[in-house]
């Protein structure tokens, strides 16, 4: 059933490959470029990763980037996981409909949709109160937990549907105080979803230019924001030499994930066998 | 019991007012924008003042829907082979499917135009191995290349979540009755694939026709999608009006778009996460 794959097969995966990585491969080709020419090869250099590193306005951004997918997708995970379990206990179906309903709507809408609505209500909220650089880092963050959100509640819910109901029941019967249960029972069965959606938010906000380029303001700006200015004029090879640490980065936290999970498994396995020997 | 339950329920209440705030009120306020002017008088001004932008409107959607297409007949031989592949090779697959998806798009589409312009890699490959160059930067097709190369992961993986679900039992039995490739690929694999066609189809879809960015550095400025037009009312030219009433126009283009799709998945579940 599980078949090892033809010469054809391979050759078309290869032909996807190539469209996938292509641009990627051409990005850290040049970021290794002795000259700042893209059509012109001169040579081996690490110049512009020296370069980089005394690059200040590039590093803050970098920073801000990090503070702002931390502190969202943190604020994002409490949140939403709080809203799951309440969601989960909703009881009547249209309100739940309703709330699912307007759950979805930030992963629905264009990109740009949701960023020009959320402009607007804070310019005119900046407006009725009288302030006038509203735009910044709080702005942001606002924006950045409202689209994170649903990743949470979605990947939270799922678990919290298999989980057995009498579980916490049972806790509380031998003593449990309901928070107790909560933190106790219910949390350790809903961890895994919790941390699928504190990872998806967390590379979400890291990687999002769109609604922060609407939200975003003159005083506090992130990579993605750097890079849109930047590719404006001409963009020099620095910028090949940060997205080449960013890919290299994220290669090897996949590479991670995927060899914990696979020794996952394998214990998993190996526990089994134990369990159907004994 | 029931106190209990109460008590559950309110904690999704800082969420629900947040949803309020932030999601609601924000699409109120769009809605507000695109009839009301700046005295609050009702208008259909701006509605009106879209006509201009008929064009670009209808280029925007059948550009998004050309793309669309192209991923969709790309990825499914793809998700088809990853989901009948070893485990192992399903994961490093998955894996290498998702990696681009993390790379900034800002930095992807650069790339992109680096490769394509007139004196870029592809074109100096040509010439060497004795071709003509090909002009492909500022066209549409390069929007089009730009869009399927930067959303087709988000048709790969549906597609293939789906496959490999896909009991394969059904396809032997199938052939075991004496169907050919082409009877079970159209009786018995494109129908259960449908629902991933269709989730796919609007997850490349709605960024595609939404986009400006990839229009604006692949296709220069020889023409604008909707996406740059919304865009520039926001960011230069101070119309919030007309880039209202032009979203508001986008929005309900994909609900529309989204309700046709609904009708292939089925409505049992609220709601998945892909990735």
């Amino acid at each position: 059933m599980r078949t090892k794959m033809s010469p054809l097969s391979k050759l078309y995966v290869a032909f996807i490959m190539l469209l996938l990585y292509a641009p990627i491969v051409v990005m850290i080709f040049f970021s290794f470029n002795d000259s700042a020419s893209t059509s012109v090869i001169t040579g081996f250099s690490l110049r512009w990763y020296k370069s980089l590193l005394y690059d200040q306005a590039t590093i803050t951004a970098l920073r801000n980037t990090l503070v702002l997918a931390v502190s969202s997708s943190l604020i994002a995970t409490v949140m939403g996981t709080a809203a799951a379990v309440g969601i989960d206990a909703f009881r009547n179906k249209h309100i739940k409909k309703v709330t699912m309903g307007v759950t979805n709507i930030p992963m629905m809408n264009p990109e740009i949709v949701t960023g020009i609505s959320m402009m607007l209500l804070f310019i005119i909220c900046a407006n009725m109160i009288g302030v006038t650089d509203a735009l910044g880092f709080g702005t942001m963050l606002i924006a950045h937990v409202t689209f994170n959100l649903p990743y949470v509640i979605l990947s939270v819910l799922p678990k919290l549907r298999q989980l057995d109901r009498f579980l916490p029941e049972a806790a509380m019967d031998l003593g449990c105080t309901p928070l107790q249960a909560f933190f106790k029972v219910i949390l350790p069965s809903i961890s895994t979803g919790i941390f699928s959606g504190l990872m998806m938010s967390f590379t979400l906000s890291l990687d999002d230019f769109v609604i922060s380029y609407f939200t975003q303001g003159p005083s506090f700006e992130t990579l993605p924001i750097r890079i849109f200015s930047m590719t404006k004029k001409r963009v020099t090879p620095d910028m090949y030499a940060l997205s080449t640490l960013i890919f290299v980065a994220i290669l090897f936290l996949l590479i991670m994930l995927n060899v914990s999970q696979v020794r996952g498994e394998k214990k998993m396995r190996n526990k089994l066998d134990k369990g159907v020997k004994r | 019991m029931a106190k209990k339950s109460l008590s559950k329920k309110l904690i999704a209440s800082p969420y629900l007012v947040w949803a309020g705030i932030f999601i609601i009120v924000p699409l109120v306020i769009v809605v507000y924008y695109s009839f009301f002017d700046a005295n609050g008088n009702f208008t259909l001004e701006y509605v009106s003042e879209m006509g201009k932008y008929k064009d670009v409107m209808l280029n925007s959607i059948w550009l998004g829907f050309i793309a669309t297409v192209i991923s969709l007949v790309l990825a499914y031989p793809l998700a088809y082979i990853m989901a009948r592949s070893t485990a192992n090779v399903q994961r490093t697959m998955m894996m290498l499917v998702m990696l681009p998806m993390w790379m900034n798009l800002l930095i992807r589409t650069y790339s992109m135009m680096i490769l394509m312009q007139d004196t870029g890699i592809i074109n100096s490959f040509l010439e060497r191995i004795g071709l003509d160059s090909v002009h492909m930067i500022n066209t549409q097709g390069a929007v089009v290349l730009g869009m399927v190369y930067n959303y087709i992961p988000y048709m790969i993986l549906p597609l293939y979540s789906i496959m490999a679900k896909m009991d394969h039992n059904l396809i032997e039995a199938a052939e075991d009755l004496g169907a050919n490739k082409v009877t079970v690929f159209k009786n018995i694999i494109l129908p259960l694939s449908l629902p991933g066609i269709a989730s796919g189809f609007t997850m490349v879809f709605v960024p595609s026709v939404s986009t400006f960015y990839i229009s604006k550095k692949l296709g220069g400025n020889t023409f604008s999608l909707i996406g740059d037009v919304i865009e520039m009312q926001f960011k230069s030219a101070n119309n919030y009006n007309l880039g209202a009433s032009l979203s508001l126009v986008l929005m309900v283009l994909i609900i529309i778009c989204m309700m046709v799709m609904n009708r292939f998945t089925g409505e049992d579940d609220d709601g998945g996460v892909l990735i």
